[in-house]
């Protein structure tokens, strides 16, 4: 069971959540359940989020596993220069 | 990706040595194709018109003027642009930008574009559109947008990130906010407080090369441009929807680059440039002028910023907030969040809070800039720890070793850090020989630390051995600063063959798949890491061929020291193979020889610097020069240790540009007075000193050779070193950036009179 942490923009589309427990192998079924509880964050989900796992940032790796008790932190997507 | 990029210790023979770039030679001689270098027959002269108003409305375009005159062979505006977007704000922006629809949001924003046979020509045709402006209020400064009685740049903007949804739009585009803990409890415990308000000016990028492109559009629907980008996939990607393209029927190539450090991460004139070659039907080639530069591309914020932080006798810091008000010119975007995530990521604190404002003001639309807004907030935040250090009477460097965030802390944006190096940078200036040395009249030393995100993206690559067994390393990540040769490097240690018998090459967008730009500290952190992946995708085919050769079981084949060894004594004593052995023979045992790599790099890590200065404040004049300067940072493992020192000389000589020179001056008119690099002034070589290296290698696990990306920190922590190094000499605490000469007199007098 992972603990999803979300920033407070993010949390405006899940009822104003920030904490939020989830059952997931990875990031891909972590999206899909949060879609699913949460209809408000799929459009953002798709190219504007950010997952932190256990302090490392993962952009793009959706099929990136979440290890058991993980921290995980979602925030809007990086971009750098 | 199946591809393990698990970190594993190893003795390197390439990797980490200082060979000569490839492309070195070809950019002393001259020989080197950038933007403007590339030409094509029939190709006509592109050139853009541009609203000397900062706040217009557009009234009415008549173009007819322009399409009369001889030589002229299209003429375009936002009618040849239609919105193409589907609703997508972010791309609707870019289009915008590169061609005003309704509204002209700043001095220099484009209004329409001609192609003519000549540049004479084109002038001319730009002199004969006329636009009808109905000029309105503007407004330029960063505070003053915030106001009330600010004149409101979009009506279709309203604040987000705030309870209740405002009904009234805003200048304040977005609010954002970070942190954990009571800021309010921890400040009631300090036993001292340091509260400040700070100023950074707007600064350029200042790259050397002007945007330039050449684009061709065909009738059956295909399309070729050659361009100077940061990233050639994106910048397809960009055209292609903004023009209602099929993405593979266009074809970008990139050309050798002379500075982006973000500003070339977006289209600006590009789809203006295939909309002209579209309706002439011929190539037409768009080269900006350097005063097109500074108007109309990159910039980065001006910021306000206010910081208050609290700590006990004993240096423990109780509250830390900030409030961080960031321009985005005309168009919303996340630098003031940037800002609020980067403030006080150095530090382990209890209770902390920061809050970014995204600010629209009728400047050019704001991009990127080397690790994008934390160089204004760590100045904002490491001058006000330096002026606590001294109130409670601590080093500097021990008040922010006993509060730095280590393996464990709560960042102040929000994960728990895993590993990360800021501890062993501060602990290396700490012992640094530089912190020692004496200071003379005058003189004074600040140091800053500096944090930011580096993440790596989507990557593609391909290897291919030549017949000869030398080999071709195809990326698709621009090559910005040294990463042909470190990409080389790599391929040859995998493969075991020198380096001189590898050749990079940065593919164009038909020949590889698809490839984020080199943004994000990400180039040679990614790229290498597809290297790696390819390389050994083309070792396991070279074991095959050699298994096929011997007549033995693959399994029974190693790749060692550039050769395939039979293992098995029952094989009997087969010499080895080298690659130059089965590449001459490929052709008898299955053909090319070559290995694919696609991958997503992630885990790039957070990245840490601290950095050291030593100035020299004139009191007579306000000039300072830069005696000294030092600069520590974790790379990892430094793949090519020049490009290394490169990139960390890079970002502190341009941090010192825009610590004490840089900014960008408006007229009550709102039109920029000074866009030129003689009245823009950016350190030249007579400015600086060598600037010190020291890379730290502490692995990234998160890779196999352990790289960090390099690229980006080095320009956060130079503000804020400078500006404390320039408060220590001058004896008054520094506040706005640039510490212009006029800036440093005027506090001088202050201080002096107050």
């Amino acid at each position: 069971m992972a603990e999803v942490n979300l920033s407070a923009a993010l949390a405006a589309l899940a009822d104003n959540e920030r904490q939020i427990q989830i059952e997931a192998k990875d990031i891909r079924e972590l999206f899909r359940k949060l879609e699913e509880r949460y209809p408000g964050l799929e459009p953002v989900l798709k190219n504007d989020v950010a997952v932190a796992i256990d302090g490392v940032i993962y952009r793009d790796n959706w099929s990136k596993e979440l290890p058991d008790d993980a921290e995980i932190f979602l925030m809007r997507r990086l971009t750098g220069g | 990706m199946s591809f393990d990029a698990k970190y594993k210790a190893q003795d390197y023979n390439s990797v980490g040595t200082r060979p000569v770039r490839p492309d070195g030679v070809d950019k002393v001689t001259g020989r080197a194709r950038y933007g403007a270098d590339f030409n094509m027959p029939g190709q006509l002269v592109g050139r853009v018109l541009r609203s000397p108003h900062a706040h217009a409305r557009i009234v009415s375009i008549d173009t007819s003027g322009a399409e009369r005159l001889k030589g002229v062979k299209a003429v375009v505006t936002a009618a040849d642009l239609p919105d193409l977007t589907n609703g997508d704000q972010t791309l609707f922006d870019i289009l915008d930008n590169c061609m005003a629809r309704s509204k002209a949001f700043y001095d220099g924003h484009a209004v329409a574009a001609v192609a003519a046979v000549d540049a004479k020509t084109a002038r001319e045709a730009l002199k004969r559109i006329e636009v009808e402006y109905e000029v309105l209020p503007h407004v330029i400064d960063v505070d003053e947008a915030v106001k009330p009685s600010a004149p409101v740049l979009r009506d279709d903007v309203f604040t987000g990130g705030v309870e209740p949804k405002p009904q009234t739009p805003s200048n304040i585009a977005n609010r954002s906010e970070f942190g954990h803990g009571d800021v309010d409890e921890g400040f009631a415990e300090a036993d001292v407080i340091v509260e400040r308000s700070f100023r950074t000016e707007q600064t350029h990028q200042g790259y050397i090369e002007p945007h330039a492109c050449v684009a061709s559009m065909n009738p059956d629907g295909t399309a070729d441009m050659w361009v100077c980008t940061q990233g050639h996939f994106v910048y397809r990607q960009n055209c292609a929807d903004l023009l209602g393209l099929d993405v593979s029927k266009l074809r970008v190539t990139s050309s050798e680059i002379g500075g982006g450090f973000g500003g070339k991460t977006h289209v600006w004139m590009e789809p203006v440039a295939l909309a002209l070659s579209r309706k002439a039907g011929r190539p037409v080639k768009i080269v900006m002028s350097r005063n097109e530069v500074f108007r109309a591309s990159g910039p980065t914020s001006a910021t306000s910023i206010d910081v208050k932080i609290g700590a006990k006798k004993d240096g423990t810091i109780t509250a830390a907030q900030a409030t961080l008000r960031y321009s985005c010119g005309p168009y919303e975007d996340i630098w003031g969040e940037f800002g609020a995530k980067t403030s006080f990521a150095c530090y382990g604190l209890k209770n902390v809070k920061s809050v970014g404002y995204e600010v629209l003001v009728n400047r050019p639309k704001a991009a990127a800039y080397r690790a994008p807004s934390a160089p204004m907030a760590a100045f904002a935040v490491e001058s006000t720890i330096d002026e606590l250090a001294q109130k409670i009477g601590l080093d500097s460097i021990e008040f922010r070793i006993k509060n730095a965030a280590k393996e464990g802390t709560r960042s102040s944006y929000g994960p728990v850090y895993g590993p990360i190096g800021i501890g062993p940078t501060l602990e290396a200036a700490q012992n640094h020989p530089h912190m020692k040395a004496p200071l003379g009249k005058n003189q004074g030393r600040g140091m800053a630390c500096g944090f930011w995100f580096n993440f790596g993206g989507q990557t593609c690559t391909d290897l291919n051995i030549g017949s000869d067994g030398t080999a071709t390393l195809a990326v698709g990540t621009v090559d910005v600063g040294g990463a042909r040769a470190s990409l080389s490097l790599v391929a040859a240690e995998e493969l075991g063959i020198p380096y001189e018998n590898v050749r990079a090459v940065v593919a164009d967008t038909a020949s590889l798949g698809y490839n984020d730009m080199t943004d994000g500290s990400r180039g040679t952190f990614s790229s290498s890491m597809a290297t790696i992946s390819a390389a050994r995708n083309a070792v396991k085919v070279l074991r095959e061929r050699a298994a096929l050769t011997w007549d033995i079981p693959v399994e029974d084949v190693i790749w060692e020291d550039g050769c395939a060894k039979a293992t098995d004594k029952k094989h009997g004593n087969l010499p080895p193979l080298t690659i130059a052995d089965i590449a001459e023979t490929a052709g008898k045992t299955g053909g090319p020889i070559a290995g694919h790599s696609e991958l997503v790099a992630d885990g790039a890590g957070v990245s840490f610097a601290t950095h050291i200065c030593d100035v020299e404040v004139d009191p007579e004049t306000g000039a300072t020069k830069i005696l000294r300067y030092t600069v520590i940072q974790d790379a990892g493992k430094a793949v090519h240790p020049d490009y290394v020192e490169g990139q960390y000389q890079g970002g502190a000589a341009q941090g010192i540009g825009w610590a004490l020179n840089e900014e960008y001056i408006y007229g009550e008119d709102g039109r920029l007075q000074n866009p030129g690099f003689l009245d823009y002034r950016i350190p030249v070589c007579s400015d600086l000193p060598m600037i010190d290296t020291q890379i730290l290698e502490i692995p990234n696990p998160n890779h196999p050779y352990g790289v960090r990306g390099v690229g980006e920190t080095s320009i956060v922590p130079p503000l804020a070193a400078i500006a404390n190094a320039v408060s220590n000499a001058a004896g008054v605490r520094m506040t706005h950036i640039p510490m212009s000469p006029p800036r440093i007199l005027a506090a001088l007098e202050g201080e002096s009179e107050g």
